[in-house]
């Protein structure tokens, strides 16, 4: 079936316990199917003079089909670690371990103005050599999934905040990777919006079983969408605590037990921020 | 809840979406040709005017309707046409060989930042060269002949063309390189489907900037150099001034106006209309 990749960082400095190779497979098995996994991650960018470390010892595992929601204050590393697992940049220390291709979502649409819906759609299709009929296909499937089928031949400036983030997922879906890694993707958009989405994104993962890496700074949203909420300090980026999410779907984003496990998060969350100003 | 959420989409959609109507044709012909036929109607309305002064005596500044007429009848003969054509070619070639070029450097300038730092300010510092200057050395290089005047165009169209490239290039917002990136697109197939279209309306800017100034040092040069048996336009309008031919020589300045009009308004202004029109760049 799908390859497994592991990177590991090409430096290994000393003192810290290092994961080896051969630990992944074990865990990476057909019993426990795991699409992601991160071992003692570590990640440093050069900043003046000096360095910033945004990811430090990070691990973390995500079975295949799961929704993890990634929170945390600004700072914490959020978008370092999903570049990570996207493999658009390398850690600087630790593994990172994945099952299948990744495909990426922004919090701008970032659709090309230059095409049309369908055709922005088809673009990851194009690139992969799918032949044009086949492509067509496809889109207008996808497109159907997101309910656009009606907007296809638009351009994406005709489209609203909302419509523009469903091509855009439509878009990052048609890649066909197995692991759908979403940046705030509806940080930028009315709360009435979010809400639509969050049934949408919610529905249109349980027909594709994808796994997804959901990372936001809304803390509600991690809770109405997730099977487990992963919280990152800030400065460096640490996992502070996992968290469950037992609720049975489908949810809603007032529902009385997401309200309270966001409260729960919320105040670790807190008491993140406010180690940083003492 | 599925068709709640459904319904509430549709009703978002629907509220959300932008309904542009388009006017009808007639309309839009209309609302794009009044303005531009006023502005001619002033300016022959102004020349009329300075010629009824009696500032100068008719032989030498004539009336537009004359030059009007002057033209209409030179509009009968061969010999005109022959001259646009001669221009024309000298035109196409120059132009199309200063967009090969610019294209080429544009390209090597995005991607070698040792070449950005050695010839980055040269280009615009060529475009700031008036072409007339280039001609004494074209001659020396190359005689009284075709090869001078497309040297001076293409100098003074080329930069043009490399810097509208290298300005779009650069204003690329990274949100889209990295989108592509995400998609799949590296090298060749990340410049052919991201930014090369990315950077197209800015390419088109420099393409009618390009020709604007090709335009000018070809009409320049045909002024200086005249080539024996080519009657183009610019030498038309020499022979007129040394006949004291005023009106003959007002109706080719006529010409070589409203071809650099139309094509920069018909060509370009077109092709950049549809580019800004398509990624909803046009003022609503």
């Amino acid at each position: 079936m799908s390859l497994l990749t592991v990177v590991e960082a090409p430096r290994a400095p000393a003192g810290d316990h290092e994961p080896t190779a051969s630990e992944l497979p074990a865990e990476i098995g057909p019993e426990r199917p795991v699409a992601v996994a991160l071992r003692g991650v570590g990640k440093v960018f050069p900043a003046g003079g000096g360095t910033i470390t945004a990811l430090d010892d990070v691990s973390l595992s995500v079975h295949r089909g799961e929704f993890v929601c990634i929170v945390g204050a600004s700072g914490c590393g959020k978008t370092t670690l999903l570049n990570l697992v996207a493999g658009l940049d390398d850690a600087t220390r630790g593994s990172v371990g994945r099952r299948g291709e990744t495909s990426f979502m922004f919090q701008e649409a970032a659709l090309f103005p230059w095409l049309s819906v369908a055709r922005n759609v088809e673009l990851p299709l194009r690139l992969a050599g799918v032949p044009a009929a086949e492509r067509r296909a496809r889109a207008a499937e996808l497109l159907d999934m997101v309910r656009l089928s009606t907007f296809a031949d638009r351009q994406p400036h005709e489209l609203s905040g909302g419509m523009r983030q469903r091509a855009s997922l439509a878009r990052a879906l048609a890649k066909d990777a197995e692991i759908l890694l979403m940046d705030e993707p509806f940080g930028a958009l009315d709360a009435m919006t979010r809400d639509v989405l969050h049934d949408e994104l919610e529905r249109i993962w349980r027909a594709t079983r994808k796994t997804v890496l959901f990372v936001t700074h809304n803390v509600r949203e991690a809770a109405r969408l997730g099977d487990r909420i992963v919280l990152l300090t800030s400065r460096p980026g640490r996992v502070a605590e996992e968290f469950p999410v037992e609720i049975a779907r489908p949810r809603r984003i007032e529902d009385a037990d997401v309200a309270a496990l966001a409260r729960l998060v919320t105040a670790r969350l807190r008491d993140e921020v406010a180690r940083h100003g003492s | 809840m599925a068709a709640e959420s459904t319904a509430a989409l549709a009703g978002l959609d629907a509220l959300e979406a932008q309904h542009l109507a388009r006017a009808p044709l007639a309309q839009r012909l209309w609302s794009a040709t009044w303005p531009k036929a006023l502005a001619i109607a002033i300016v022959l309305g102004l020349w009329e005017v300075v010629v009824l002064s009696g500032w100068r005596p008719t032989y030498v500044l004539p009336g537009p309707l004359e030059v009007l007429g002057r033209l209409w009848q030179d509009l009968g003969t061969a010999n005109l046409w022959q001259a646009v054509a001669i221009t024309m070619r000298r035109a196409v070639w120059g132009f199309g060989l200063a967009v090969a070029i610019g294209l080429s450097i544009g390209t090597l300038v995005t991607r070698f930042a040792v070449l950005r730092a050695a010839i980055g300010s040269l280009i615009t510092g060529l475009q700031t060269m008036p072409s007339i200057a280039w001609f004494p050395l074209a001659i020396l290089l190359f005689g009284l002949t075709e090869e001078a005047i497309t040297f001076v165009v293409v100098l003074g169209a080329a930069p043009s063309v490399a810097n509208g490239l290298i300005h779009g290039i650069d204003h690329i917002p990274p949100v889209l390189t990295r989108a592509g990136r995400a998609l799949g697109a590296r090298g060749l197939a990340m410049y052919r489907h991201v930014i090369l279209p990315a950077a197209m309306p800015s390419f088109v800017g420099g393409l009618k900037q390009g020709w604007a100034f090709a335009w000018r040092s070809l009409l320049a040069g045909e002024l200086i150099v005249t080539i024996a048996n080519r009657a183009s336009l610019g030498q038309l309008l020499w022979v007129n001034r040394e006949l004291h031919d005023a009106e003959g020589m007002l109706a080719i300045m006529l010409v070589i106006l409203i071809i650099g009009i139309l094509l920069d308004a018909l060509v370009f202004g077109q092709v950049e209309r549809r580019i800004r029109a398509k990624r909803g760049l046009l003022g609503a």
